[in-house]
């Protein structure tokens, strides 16, 4: 299925390439913009999967990325902190253009961001707080006791300070989900990327999933980029929602704007989880 | 959400045009991608992070951890050539250069090949599916995404282990393999003692020696270098890991022995002047 021009409706208007920006210089840092995605296009092999994505994430909120499967997110979080080089376009981190960056100059700007992988993606040949600790390790000249007191007192936080010494196969995915979480805010990021972190939970794990990316927004003031599907948890906890779809950002907005939307695709994709409804908005 | 038409099927002249040209390219690729591998781990060796422990980890998994299979193939690879041996040298009554045999055998040749075979079938092939499970989890994402360089802290440590432990294992590989050897001919075949040292130490240089350390290092690292690249950039889900981990097996086991005789080609030249 292939979207239409005429079903790409302009929520907001801020996430159209060309009033977007206006005259502002991307290069300069935003009050209100921590990233800004410009024109950002990337294929695989024949596959075009981004096609000029622009997108602003905004600091010190949860910025919800929403799409279907297929449709790039995953794709478009790895470009923001440089694991992907896109074949064209700028990702401007506070006004610096990380696109053009040389592995050294990303590595520094990596340390703004945490990224809590779907999956976890926990060492499995590292104990918990071997896991923890690692960010403190690379980076920092701590002394184990202390990196040790920093990673118990985050498990704390994340009420899974009991689980130190077991190694990630011995946990549930929530508790995996929570280790992540520890390891990615260990080195006090200010941006934190969450890669569908409600996938294979279940509603009361989705749920606390949920409150504890609020909590970790509110508590550690840190701006917050969460792809997902789960639409429940997007207008449960998304201060604003963008829609990725056929490798472009189609509508972008805070909740109420987005319930306002007359766009037909993104209204399909919402009312079909159940979870919402629009309002109307019918002439 | 956009549906690709399938392209029409290709003419079977281009189909056989494309694999004629489609496989040295392959292997010219093949080749490239391992060298810039290489070339990125040798360049991250040098920069800070020094990474020691992780290099003694590894060279515990490679060297210490094999040291038990290496002996025990060593001692009974040693006993066969001196049991063939002895056999063939009491043909024409010449059973006191069943030493000299083994010893050029074991160092030159079987000592190298046989230990990185070995180290081939327990080593490389646990990186290729560690890395791989690595990659496939996204854990090898995660360790660029906590700004650490991940052929720095996965690939470097195990060439460098490899490189190092090769030989070494292959002199474990060549003494067992001299004691199997004392055990077949002297003990059980009745070979003179000390005729069976002589001839050793007669005929077996510090120079065939070296030949096969040698050999063990670039041997050791062709192993680490197949199995860390087909895990590196292992992809498929649990399937992908096990075509990774087959091919670096065959692709070292291949490797090893080819380069053999190009080595021995090579060295023989080399040290014969």
């Amino acid at each position: 299925m292939t979207l239409e021009s005429d079903e790409i409706e302009i929520t907001t208007g801020e996430y159209d390439p060309e009033r977007r920006l206006g005259a502002e210089d991307p290069t300069q840092r935003h009050e209100r913009w921590q990233v800004r995605v410009v024109r950002l296009h990337k294929s695989f092999d024949d596959h075009q999967v981004l096609r000029g994505v622009d997108l602003d994430i905004e600091r010190g909120r949860i910025n919800m990325i929403i799409g279907g499967s297929g449709q790039g997110k995953s794709v478009l979080m790895k470009h923001l902190m440089g694991l992907l080089k896109p074949d064209s376009g700028h990702i401007y981190v506070d006004g610096i253009d990380v696109v053009p960056m040389n592995e050294y100059e990303l590595n520094e700007i990596r340390k703004k961001f945490g990224l809590v992988f779907q999956y976890a993606a926990l060492f499995d040949s590292m104990t918990v707080e071997e896991n923890v600790i690692f960010p403190l390790v690379e980076h920092t000249k701590l002394g184990r006791q202390e990196m040790l007191e920093l990673a118990y007192d985050m498990l704390g936080k994340l009420n899974v300070p009991e689980h130190g010494r077991k190694f990630p196969a011995q946990l549930s995915g929530g508790q995996r989900k929570r280790v992540a979480l520890a390891r990615a805010l260990v080195l006090k990021p200010e941006i934190l990327l969450y890669d569908e972190p409600t996938t294979g939970l279940d509603p009361i794990q989705t749920k606390v999933a949920d409150d504890m990316i609020k909590e970790t927004a509110d508590s550690f003031g840190v701006t917050s980029v969460v792809i997902s599907h789960d639409m429940a948890s997007v207008f449960r906890i998304g201060d604003r929602i963008s829609m990725l779809a056929d490798g472009v950002i189609v509508a972008t907005g805070t909740r109420s704007e987005i319930l306002h939307s007359r766009s037909h695709y993104l209204r399909e994709f919402v009312e079909t989880s159940g979870a919402v409804r629009f309002e109307d908005t019918s002439p | 959400m956009t549906t690709q038409a399938e392209a029409p099927p290709k003419h079977p002249i281009v189909r056989l045009a494309d694999f004629v040209v489609g496989l040295p390219m392959g292997f010219v690729r093949g080749v490239g991608q391992h060298a810039r591998l290489l070339f990125q781990a040798a360049a991250w060796a040098v920069r800070p992070p020094y990474r020691v422990r992780l290099l003694i980890e590894q060279a515990e998994f490679i060297g210490v951890e094999s040291v038990p299979i290496i002996a025990l193939t060593g001692f009974f690879s040693g006993a066969v050539i001196a049991l063939q041996g002895v056999y063939a040298f009491r043909l024409v009554q010449a059973e006191r250069f069943v030493g000299t045999a083994l010893g050029l055998t074991l160092t030159r040749e079987l000592g190298p090949v046989f230990t990185c075979l070995m180290i081939t079938a327990r080593a490389a092939s646990g990186m290729a599916t560690e890395l791989g499970s690595m990659r496939i989890t996204e854990q090898i994402d995660a360790i660029t995404a906590f700004a650490v360089n991940p052929v720095q802290y996965l690939v470097t440590p195990r060439l460098l282990a490899g490189t190092i432990m090769a030989p070494l294992l292959t002199m474990v590989f060549n003494l067992t393999g001299i004691f199997g050897g004392y055990m077949a001919a002297v003990v059980i075949e009745n070979v003179d003692p000390a005729q069976f040292f002589y001839t050793l130490r007669w005929y077996t240089d510090p120079t065939d020696v070296f030949q096969g350390l040698f050999k063990a290092m670039v041997f050791g690292l062709t192993l680490t270098l197949v199995g860390c690249f087909q895990g590196f950039f292992a992809s498929g889900g649990a399937k992908g890991v096990g075509i990774a981990t087959t091919r670096a097996v065959v692709i070292s086991s291949v490797l090893i022995l080819c380069l053999d005789y190009f080595l021995g080609d090579i060295l023989l030249a080399v040290l014969s002047k």
